[in-house]
């Protein structure tokens, strides 16, 4: 007798109902769609949609729904042609949005209620732009050497040292003339950062120090400089208005950008590359003068008029203190408790804030964020890439005291704090990044390769199934179940991990469904052996699965670890191969060995002798 | 329905010489051909820029290079892709240029001939990213390989973990060389097949193994030789199976998964085949010839795996 013991049947129905339940949201599919925001990020009202509708019937643009989302609005289209169309000409009506192309999945309410998602697509297959920078360490670290050699000059002039300061490579050389101020000046060198490695030594003849950067300041420089351009291109994507942006550090120097939908790479990389600036100046007034003059649009003599992110005038002088090129640092701190923005210049911004400073003392200060974004105009059919210059006054604070290098900007909420701080370290002298890689994907490719990626599917699946039955009979017919149940699982997983689905990573799934089924061969090529030894079809069954297995599992590790290792090493597409390859080994493990055995034990694990229709012409012993 | 109706009682080892000598001809022909002919790299591993682009009708390669060439691209590779309408263009890294240029000039290029173009797809590697990807291929093959010698040492002793890992360079060299010598074009995804050959190669090499194991404890007075063909002879009809079961899929893929998962496909064809001949020939003539007894099959530590399904 082979049978499971109940809760061993019901937990095995239950992993495949389970599997069943989360690989729903896939049997419906997707609507190629729209996705507009506001430029300004502000929430899109009922009123603008039924706009939006109007203006695709007036345009005779077929489309199944037009429907807010959170502050976006989705209209989803029947076909692509159509939402092609319809982005054209909303691109045109709707001048201050951002129209982007997307997917929708047509998950029903009920589903997407308890948390149900279908598979995530890849770029490949959603269509869309994919861009990989490299950061310029080797300038991140050369900048941050100029500026350490700047503030010493500085100091040491300050201090009346004199001195024949200069940066070789990445070492500053500090001959020092006076003999009897060494000790000064490894005080000054130890004050701008007690981690510079110093040596004493004879330079040049004269006595003196070599600084150089330790190792871990190095690689904080490095890493800041990844995660300063990092933030900046998130700013920039969420500008875009993409759906599902990626942008995240791959490897040690470089940052991947994934934009899903986005049709022209040129445009995206314009957006990418805009060039933000901040500069620091006195404020002159943000009251009854600043209102007359955004009234009047004339700012009164030397001063400039600006608005705040809220759109309240605020009237600045005309001379700059600082600009965001002498900005080294800007981080957010909390400081005595007090949530407060720590900014550091270099010797030049230093000593003109000083000056400021002292003269300016209990007047406030503002700081102005300056973005310049190029865009394309068409003009009498031609196109003119034009820079559009947007200045925003992100803060206003009075000052308080007298200071140089390093200051403090209090007053703010910690969320304020951190996007100042992040705004500074935007318009502060930025890493230069380079492009190393890119792909675009059009949305009718992607739309190619989801149908040929499923009927390579469809079709390798029919045809293994064919074959397993008419070879094994109604094992056969067993293992088709299982395989079956083994392409659930995967799919289930997927939609589970949200692993994105890319076109190696379906090869993946027609792979794994091809040998999925070798457990069950080896299991019921060892049931045959067994009953041609003479075995009962009882032992033999058992006697199939027992000695079977240890094979199944040293097949499935060794290729399980060449899974893992594509993982490891791979990019994208290749992380999507090893994904699928490594789930589907192991939902075949579960499937073609447990799942197999449940059924066959609910069909011959009940009769005494029974028949097995295993194919092969094997001789049934008896038992 | 039965493929082998009963276990058949073929001589594999009495042929290991001939196969052995065809094996190594082979493998010559593939190394030469990987050594002067070179590989047909992708952008992916040499860098470059490829724009793939669709017409509305059969598009006219020649005039399309006149154009480009006119416009200063020098002579890119124009070739059609998958069907007459569509085309894909590719150019070599270039130095100087920044690429969001060069890409905007050839569009430009392109939609002037006649602007039912449509952009279907861009591809552009630099050549930093270009040779790290082939520094990180290689090193990936060996850790993989590394890797599966420690589990098959660890399962089955150094003589056969030595000839599995000789069954797998085998596979590894005449599917490259097989690539190299009919100049199709090695992607990352080819890559990946290459990789996952492995893997299906490993998969038969250790099931025959793991046959031979189990006979060497019940066949104790029969030679090696002779043991080690019963294995095989035992196996035959599920390592066939399985092959026609891959293969099936692997067909359909060929054929319906589109030109950008073709070349994957065919890797891995060519790779079960020559994984199915490999585990039979060179992974067991290579145990035999290091004169396996059953002391190397048996684990040192035998742990406990068999657990019941």
């Amino acid at each position: 007798m082979n049978r499971y013991p109940l809760w061993k049947n019901l937990s095995i129905a239950a992993v495949i109902v389970a599997g069943f339940v989360l690989a729903l949201p896939n049997l419906f599919g997707d609507d190629p769609a729209l996705h507009i925001t506001r430029e300004d990020g502000s929430p899109m009202t009922e009123i603008a949609v039924s706009e939006i509708r109007l203006a695709l019937e007036d345009g005779e643009i077929e489309f199944i729904a037009a429907e807010l989302d959170e502050a976006a609005t989705l209209v989803r289209f029947p076909d692509v042609a159509n939402q092609l169309r319809a982005s054209e000409s909303l691109g045109e009506i709707l001048p201050n949005h951002i129209v982007a192309l997307t997917l929708a999945p047509r998950t029903p309410p009920l589903l997407r209620a308890v948390g149900l998602q279908p598979m995530s697509l890849g770029l490949d297959l959603r269509g869309g732009v994919h861009f990989l920078y490299q950061v310029d360490l080797d300038t991140a670290i050369q900048q941050l050497l100029e500026s350490h050699l700047n503030t010493l000059r500085t100091d040491l002039r300050e201090a009346g040292i004199r001195n024949r300061i200069s940066l070789a490579g990445d070492i500053i050389d500090i001959p020092v003339l006076d003999a009897d101020r060494l000790d000064d000046v490894n005080q000054i060198i130890r004050r701008l950062d007690p981690l510079l490695t110093i040596t004493s030594g004879s330079l040049s003849g004269e006595p003196g120090y070599r600084v150089e950067l330790s190792p871990i300041q190095i690689t904080e420089r490095q890493n800041f400089a990844i995660q300063q351009n990092t933030i900046t291109l998130r700013n920039r994507v969420n500008e875009l208005g993409v759906a599902e942006p990626i942008v995240q550090r791959q490897g040690l120097d470089r940052i991947l950008v994934q934009l899903p939908g986005v049709q022209d790479p040129a445009q995206a990389e314009r957006i990418l590359g805009a060039t933000a600036t901040v500069e620091f100046r006195l404020v002159t007034d943000q009251s009854v003068a600043a209102y007359e003059a955004q009234e009047s649009g004339r700012p009164p003599l030397n001063s400039i008029l600006r608005e705040q992110r809220n759109g309240s005038p605020v009237l600045m002088a005309r001379d700059i203190i600082v600009t965001g090129d002498q900005l080294t640092d800007a981080t957010f701190v909390y400081s005595q408790g007090v949530p407060a923005v720590n900014v550091r210049l270099n010797s030049q911004g230093a000593a003109r804030m000083l000056e400021t400073t002292q003269a300016n003392l209990n007047r406030p200060m503002g700081i102005l964020f300056i973005e310049d974004t190029p865009t394309i105009e068409v003009r009498n059919g031609e196109e003119i890439i034009t820079s559009v210059r947007e200045e925003t006054v992100i803060s206003v604070a009075t000052i308080r005291g007298v200071f140089s290098s390093s200051f403090e900007i209090t007053g703010l909420t910690p969320f304020e704090g951190q996007d100042l701080a992040l705004l500074l370290r935007a318009g502060a002298l930025a890493t230069p990044i380079i492009k190393v890689e890119e792909r675009t994907i059009g949305p009718s490719l992607g739309q190619d390769n989801i149908e040929k990626g499923r009927a390579a599917v469809i079709f390798g699946f029919v045809l293994v199934v064919i074959f397993m039955a008419l070879y094994y009979r109604v094992f056969g017919l067993v293992a088709d179940l299982a395989l079956f149940a083994n392409l659930v699982l995967i799919i289930a997983l997927l939609s589970m991990l949200q692993a994105s689905l890319t076109l190696p990573g379906i090869a993946g799934i027609v792979l794994t469904v091809g040998m999925a089924v070798d457990a069950n061969v080896l299991i019921f090529e060892r049931i045959r052996e067994e009953l041609r030894n003479g075995n009962s079809p009882q032992a033999s069954i058992r006697a199939g699965y027992e000695k079977a297995f240890s094979t199944i599992a040293d097949a499935n590790v060794t290729t399980l670890i060449a899974a893992i290792v594509l993982f490891s090493f791979g990019t994208g597409p290749i992380k999507g191969f090893a994904i699928t390859l490594a789930l589907g080994i192991m939902t075949s493990m579960f499937t073609s060995i447990l799942g197999t055995r449940a059924v066959i034990n609910l069909i011959y694990g009940y009769r005494q002798t029974p028949r097995l229709a295993i194919g092969g012409r094997v001789q049934h012993g008896t038992a | 329905m039965a493929l082998l109706s009963k276990t058949p009682e073929i001589d594999f080892m009495a042929g290991r010489k001939i196969a052995v000598s065809v094996s190594a001809v082979i493998l010559v022909v593939a190394l030469a051909s990987i050594l002067i002919r070179g590989m047909n790299f992708g952008i992916d591993f040499t860098g470059g820029l490829l724009l793939e682009v669709g017409y509305d009708g059969p598009a006219n390669l020649t005039e399309i290079r006149e154009s480009l060439a006119a416009e200063g691209f020098g002579t890119p590779l124009v070739q059609n892709f998958g069907t007459t309408s569509d085309v894909l263009v590719r150019l070599p890294p270039q130095e100087e240029q920044d690429a969001g240029v060069i890409r905007d000039s050839l569009l430009d290029v392109l939609a002037a001939r006649d602007s039912s173009v449509e952009l279907r797809r861009i591809e552009f590697v630099g050549q930093q990213v270009g040779e790290d990807l082939t520094e990180q291929g290689g090193l990936a093959m060996l850790i993989a390989l590394i890797l599966i010698f420690i589990y098959v040492m660890l399962r089955f002793r150094w003589k056969f973990a030595a000839g599995t890992i000789s069954a797998l360079v085998h596979d590894v060299i005449v599917v490259v060389g097989f690539f190299s010598i009919f100049g199709f074009g090695f992607d990352l995804t080819v890559l990946a097949a290459v990789l996952a050959t492995i893997g299906y190669s490993l998969n038969d090499t250790i099931v025959v193994f793991d046959r031979i194991r189990e006979n060497f404890r019940l066949m104790r007075r029969d030679s090696a030789e002779s043991i080690i063909n019963a294995s095989i002879n035992q196996m035959l009809g599920r390592t066939m199976i399985t092959s026609m079961t891959t293969l099936l899929v692997l067909t359909s893929l060929y054929f319906l998964g589109g030109e950008a998962v073709s070349n994957f496909a065919l890797a891995l064809i060519v790779g079960v085949i020559v994984g199915t001949y490999s585990s039979i020939y060179i992974a067991s003539a290579s145990a035999l010839a290091l004169d396996v007894s059953p002391v190397d099959l048996i684990p040192q530590k035998r742990e406990e795996i068999d657990d019941l399904p």
